[in-house]
């Protein structure tokens, strides 16, 4: 049987290991990330939203989720 | 009276008090001083999302973006490139153009880098955002910012959270009186008489966070700042007295027995 490759990326600045191919929409539904209240970046470009289904996350990648929190 | 509008690229409020929600003890303090407050606008800042722990409250859940104005702010962005970054961010999370940029320019002072700053500015308005501009109070600046397209001018009456109060209100009337814009006092103000004394220079409004969310009771100066605020712009529209260095009787000489 073929091993299932494993790659490391980085999420909010901590390393993680997935799956080789895995997307970035399915990467962020099993952290059930609330993608309507969110913003993504990847690899410090922003991300459409509608094309995450398309992206595959490389090794190395670096993954930015941010949300609104109170400030002044 | 006629109404009173504050009006923010294009956008009308009723309220010209800002307040803003960092600092609370949680977030239903927040909620409620917030609405205490009579705020139509909030600053929010833009953070990582906690990915390990899920059950953590949301700003979201306690103040309604549909129903209050956000402003995305850059708070703690020392430099242009983070500021766009954030701001960028923001507008991708919910198609927010009205933001605040704030780039600060040294760390004990928390005083803003205006050469950042202008250059974010104009930057930012080409993306087409509507910028809300925290900015020092020197009119030059506050002319450049205009220029450069902001969509309010925001100085600072004192250091943020410093609670000075206004330090320089030549200055700002100075400003009053070269702008159209919205012209509103953002940091340093530490007690609802601030927010009367801003309003009666003829500030458009004033923002609050610290002097509010570090009261001993929060919602109380949240209400107190309310009433300043609705007093302050009062006062200024009606046209104050003359000032004089002498009495002037309050009642008629005329049939002094």
């Amino acid at each position: 049987m073929k091993k299932i490759k494993k790659i490391k990326i980085k999420i909010n600045g901590k390393l993680s290991t997935i799956q080789d191919n895995t997307t970035l929409f399915i990467y962020l539904k099993k952290l059930k990330v609330p993608l309507k209240k969110v913003a993504i970046e990847l690899n410090q470009e922003i991300v459409n939203k509608n094309h995450l289904k398309k992206i595959k996350l490389k090794k190395n990648d670096k993954i930015e989720i941010v949300h609104f929190i109170g400030g002044g | 009276m006629k109404a009173d509008w504050l009006k923010i690229a294009n956008k009308k409020f009723n309220s010209r008090l800002i307040v803003g929600t960092g600092k609370y003890k949680n977030m239903s303090e927040c909620a409620k001083t917030v609405k205490l407050s009579g705020s139509e606008i909030v600053t929010v800042a833009v953070r990582r999302v906690n990915i390990t722990d899920k059950n953590k409250p949301l700003l979201t859940d306690y103040l309604d973006p549909k129903k209050i104005t956000y402003l995305p702010n850059t708070a703690g962005c020392f430099n242009s490139k983070d500021a766009l970054r954030t701001l960028r961010l923001a507008r991708e999370i919910g198609g927010w153009k009205l933001v605040k940029l704030e780039v600060l320019g040294d760390k004990k002072t928390l005083y803003p880098d205006m050469i950042e700053t202008l250059k974010s500015t104009k930057i930012l308005t080409k993306e087409g955002f509507n910028v809300m501009v925290y900015c020092t109070d020197d009119p030059l600046m506050a002319k450049k910012l205009e220029d450069a397209g902001a969509s309010a001018i925001m100085p600072l009456a004192a250091p943020i959270g410093s609670g000075l109060g206004i330090q320089n209100k030549i200055n700002i009337q100075i400003i009053r009186s070269q702008t159209k814009l919205p012209l509103i006092i953002d940091a340093g103000l530490g007690q609802a008489s601030d927010a009367a004394i801003a309003m009666e220079l003829g500030c458009d409004g004033v923002l609050v966070n610290t002097a509010i969310a570090m009261a001993k009771k929060p919602m109380q100066m949240a209400l107190a700042f309310k009433n300043s605020v609705i007093a302050g712009r009062q006062s200024y529209l009606s046209g104050r007295i003359q000032k004089s260095f002498f009495g002037k009787a309050t009642s008629p000489k005329k049939g002094i027995i």
